[in-house]
C-alpha cells in the first residue's frame, strides 16, 4: 500500500537502464558517431553550442547524441559541464571584419563593399522531401567537395575522435592572414550620422558575466546581449515575431547586413603583452537596423540591433538582433511596453535550461502540499456548503 | 578535509572558489535573516527545480565528517530524495542517514521533520520562488523595492482579501513569515502547518533557490511570525484521523489511496518519525497485530479511521 513512495532508489536505477537502452534503439541499425553528428547535423550541433554557451563540436555531440536529439537536454547536459571548468580569461573582442566570409548579405544596399556572398542556405530551396536522401548519402542535390574522403562511407565511431583531428588539420590548411577585410556595410550610415551612437566602449570596464553574477535590473547591454546569446531559439523567435506583427515595434526593421564565417580568437597572455591567436571559430553575426524610437527626433535616427550566435544559427541571430533593438528603442511615453519591450519579462524568461526544470519540476511529488489545500478545501467546503464534503473526514482547524 | 567522492570532480562537486563564494553569500544572509542575498548560481548536474539552489548550499557547507539526510515531501525515499542523497554519496562519498536525530545537515523539499531539530544541526531548505510578494508584484525591483522600506501592506490586504471572500485565509502552503521582526519571507512551499517549527528554532535554517540565484538563512532562535490578524490568527491544520502506521495525532498526514472506489488511509508524511515510533513495534512482540493490520488495509482496501490497536 505504500508501494508509490517507496522503492525510489531501485526504480531510478531501472529507468536509467531503459533510457540507455531506448537511447540505443534497435541493435540492427548502426550507432551514431560523433563525427556523424558533428558533420551531418551541423545546425543541430551550433544551437546546442549557442545556447549552452560553450565552443566544441565534439563535446556539442557527444550531448546531442546522449540526449536522443533533444536539443533543450543537450544544451543542459553541455551547460553542466561547462560550470565545471575553470576561468582561465577572456578574449580580446572578435573583429568579425577579418571575417573568413562564408555567408554574407544585406538587405539594405544591392551592392555591399565587399560584395554579397549567398553562401550555404536553406533560403532559395524548394522544400521538397529530397527522396534521394533517403539512400546512402548519394543525394543528388551537391556533393561533398570533398568526396573522395567522405562519399557514402561512414567511419565506425570508434574512430570519430581521429576524424576531429583530420578535420582540425584540414581547418589548418587554407587559413591565412591574407582574408578578405569586409568591412562593415553599417559604417557607411554611420558616417552620415544616421545611426545612433553606441554608448562609448570603455574596454577598462570588465565585461559582465551572467554565469557568475545573478542578473540585476535594470541590465546594461552587455549583460542584456548575454542573455540574448543564450536564450532559447524558440522563445527569441516568437518574442520578434510578435514585435513584427505590432506588440511593440511599430515600424519596419531591415537587415543591415547577416555574416557567417569564421574569425579569430586571440588573447592577451599577461607575461606577452601582446595578442596572440589561439584558434579560430564559427560565428553568425547580424546587424538588424530600425528607427530609433517613436518620437520625431529618434525617428530621423537609425538604431542598431545586434544579434550573434556560434555556429551558423541565422533565425536566432535575427531574433536576436529584433529583441536586442525592442529593448532599445526609446519608447514613447506613457505607452505601456508590449512583452518583446519588457526588459524583466524577457530576459528572466529566456533560457531554456532555466525555463525547462522550473516547468518540468512539476512532476517531482507534491503530496504534501496538494494534502495541505485538500484540507483547506475541505474545510472550506464544510463552512459553506449545505452539503458536506463526501466523506466525514474533514480536518478540524485548531488555533495554533 | 580528505579527498574522498568522485574522480575527476571537486569534493561535494562545486570546485572551492564557488563554493567560498557561496559561503560569503551564507554568512550575509545570516547576517541579515530573511534578506533575500543574490548569488552567483551555478548549473548544476541536476535540472533547475529539482533543488538546484538546496544542492549548491549543501555542497558549500558539507565537510568529510558530515552525516547527510535528504527528503523530499517528509519521506526520505522520494526519487528526488534518493537523487539527491545519492548524488552527494557518491561526489563527496560522505555518510548519509535517513534518521533526523543522526544528521548533521538535513536537505529538504517541502516538509520540516516532526523531530525537533537541535543546535549544531543546518536545515536547508530548496526554494523554488524566494521572493514572498512575487504573485502580488511581478517585478524584481518593486519587490526589492518593497522589502528596502519594509512596506508589506501588499500582503497585508491579500490576506485580508482572503478573509473576506472566504471567511478563512486561503494560503495552505508557502504561507508568508515576518522574520525578527523585519523581511518578509517565504518559507518555502512547507505547509502552514510547518510553520510553528520555525520559530526560534535551535538549528540554523537556509534557503537556496538556484535558478532564481537567492540564498537566505534564518539564524538559530530567531522569531520567525506567521501572519495573521488578531481577529484571524494564524491557525494551522489538524486531522481527525491519526497515522494509520504509527497512530501519531501530531504529525502531517498523508492521504493514501487504497482502492479503486476511493478509499483512503492517512500516514505520516514524515517516515522516519514514523517508522522510529513503530520500531520498538517491529523489534517486538507486537509485530503480528501491525503486520496483520497492514495485510487486512491492502486485503480490504477499507478506510482506517482509527489506528492499530497495540497495547501498551
Amino acid at each position: 500500500m505504500y508501494v508509490a513512495v517507496k522503492g525510489g532508489e531501485r526504480a531510478i536505477a531501472n529507468a536509467h537502464r531503459l533510457l540507455a537502452e531506448v537511447r540505443r534503439g534497435d541493435l540492427r541499425v548502426a550507432e551514431l558517431g560523433l563525427a556523424q553528428i558533428a558533420e551531418q547535423l551541423g545546425l543541430a550541433v551550433d544551437r546546442v553550442m549557442t545556447e549552452g554557451s560553450l565552443y566544441d563540436r565534439e563535446l556539442a555531440a557527444l550531448a546531442i547524441k546522449q540526449a536522443q536529439g533533444d536539443l533543450v537536454e543537450a544544451i543542459f547536459l553541455l551547460r553542466a559541464y561547462r560550470t565545471t571548468l575553470p576561468r582561465l580569461g577572456f578574449s580580446e573582442p572578435l573583429d568579425s571584419e577579418r571575417m573568413l566570409v562564408k555567408r554574407r548579405i544585406s538587405a539594405i544596399f544591392k551592392d555591399i563593399p565587399g560584395g554579397q556572398v549567398l553562401g550555404p542556405t536553406y533560403d532559395f530551396t524548394h522544400r521538397l522531401l529530397d527522396f534521394s536522401l533517403k539512400g546512402n548519402g548519394r543525394s543528388t542535390a551537391g556533393r561533398p567537395a570533398d568526396a573522395a574522403a567522405l562519399a557514402g562511407e561512414v567511419p565506425p565511431p570508434d574512430a570519430s575522435a581521429d576524424l576531429f583531428g583530420a578535420l582540425r588539420d584540414q581547418e589548418e590548411i587554407g587559413t591565412d592572414s591574407a582574408a578578405p577585410i569586409a568591412a562593415s556595410v553599417l559604417e557607411m550610415l554611420r558616417r552620415e550620422g544616421l545611426l545612433e551612437a553606441e554608448p562609448d566602449d570603455n574596454s577598462n570596464q570588465p565585461v559582465a558575466d551572467l554565469t557568475r553574477q545573478p542578473l540585476q535590473l535594470p541590465a546594461d547591454r552587455d549583460m542584456r546581449l548575454q542573455n540574448l546569446a543564450r536564450a532559447d531559439e524558440g522563445f527569441l523567435h516568437a518574442l520578434a515575431y510578435s514585435a513584427l506583427r505590432g506588440f511593440g515595434y511599430g515600424s519596419h526593421p531591415f537587415v543591415g547586413e547577416i555574416r557567417v564565417g569564421e574569425v579569430t580568437v586571440e588573447v592577451v597572455p599577461e607575461e606577452l603583452g601582446f595578442p596572440i591567436e589561439i584558434g579560430r571559430i564559427s560565428i553568425t553575426e547580424c546587424f538588424m537596423v530600425s528607427r530609433s524610437g517613436e518620437s520625431a527626433e529618434a525617428s530621423n535616427q537609425f538604431t542598431l540591433g545586434y544579434g550573434l550566435t556560434f555556429g551558423h544559427c541565422e533565425r536566432k541571430a535575427m531574433a536576436m538582433s529584433l529583441v536586442d533593438t525592442c529593448l532599445k528603442r526609446v519608447k514613447q511615453e506613457g505607452r505601456a511596453p508590449a512583452p518583446a519591450e519588457d526588459e524583466e519579462f524577457v530576459l528572466y524568461h529566456s533560457d531554456n535550461v532555466e525555463a525547462s526544470g522550473f516547468v518540468q519540476h512539476l512532476k517531482l511529488p507534491h503530496y504534501v502540499d496538494f494534502q495541505a489545500e485538500l484540507v483547506r478545501m475541505r474545510a472550506g467546503r464544510e463552512g459553506t456548503d449545505k452539503n458536506p464534503a463526501p466523506s466525514a473526514d474533514g480536518p478540524v482547524t485548531a488555533p495554533q | 578535509m580528505t579527498e574522498t567522492g568522485m574522480e575527476g570532480y571537486n569534493f561535494a562537486y562545486l570546485d572551492e572558489q564557488t563554493k567560498r563564494m557561496i559561503r560569503r553569500a551564507i554568512l550575509k544572509a545570516v547576517a541579515i535573516p530573511g534578506h533575500q542575498v543574490p548569488f552567483g548560481s551555478r548549473e548544476m548536474p541536476l535540472p533547475y527545480g529539482w533543488g538546484t539552489g538546496g544542492i549548491q548550499l549543501t555542497a558549500s557547507i558539507l565537510g568529510a565528517d558530515d552525516v547527510l539526510k535528504v527528503i523530499d515531501q517528509g519521506a526520505d525515499d522520494t526519487s528526488n530524495a534518493v537523487s539527491i542523497r545519492g548524488f552527494f554519496a557518491r561526489t563527496a562519498g560522505i555518510k548519509t542517514t535517513t534518521k533526523t536525530r543522526q544528521a548533521t545537515i538535513i536537505q529538504t523539499r517541502h516538509r520540516i521533520p516532526e523531530t525537533p531539530l537541535r543546535e549544531g544541526q543546518i536545515i536547508v531548505y530548496q526554494v523554488p520562488i524566494p521572493e514572498p510578494l512575487r504573485f502580488l508584484e511581478p517585478s524584481e525591483p518593486q519587490t526589492r523595492r518593497a522589502h528596502a522600506l519594509a512596506e508589506y501592506g501588499l500582503m497585508y490586504v491579500k490576506l485580508y482579501e482572503d478573509i473576506s471572500r472566504n471567511g478563512h485565509i486561503a494560503t495552505a502552503f508557502d504561507y508568508p513569515v515576518m522574520v525578527h521582526r523585519r523581511y518578509l519571507m517565504s518559507p518555502s512551499p512547507i505547509p502552514k502547518f510547518d510553520n510553528p517549527k520555525m520559530d526560534r528554532m535551535p538549528a540554523l535554517q537556509l534557503f537556496g533557490a538556484g535558478r532564481e540565484k537567492r540564498i537566505y538563512a534564518v539564524p538559530p532562535y530567531t522569531r520567525v511570525k506567521s501572519l495573521g490578524f488578531e481577529d484571524f490568527p494564524f491557525q494551522v491544520e489538524r486531522w481527525r484521523e491519526c497515522c494509520a502506521i504509527c497512530g501519531s495525532r501530531e504529525s502531517f498526514l498523508d492521504e493514501v489511496i487504497v482502492d479503486d472506489r476511493g478509499a483512503r488511509i492517512f500516514v505520516c508524511s514524515d517516515t522516519d518519525y514514523c517508522s522510529e515510533r513503530c520500531e520498538p513495534i517491529h523489534s517486538g512482540s507486537q509485530a503480528a497485530p501491525l503486520r496483520e493490520h497492514l495485510a487486512a488495509i491492502e486485503r480490504e482496501g477499507q478506510a482506517c479511521k482509527r489506528p492499530v490497536q497495540f497495547s501498551k
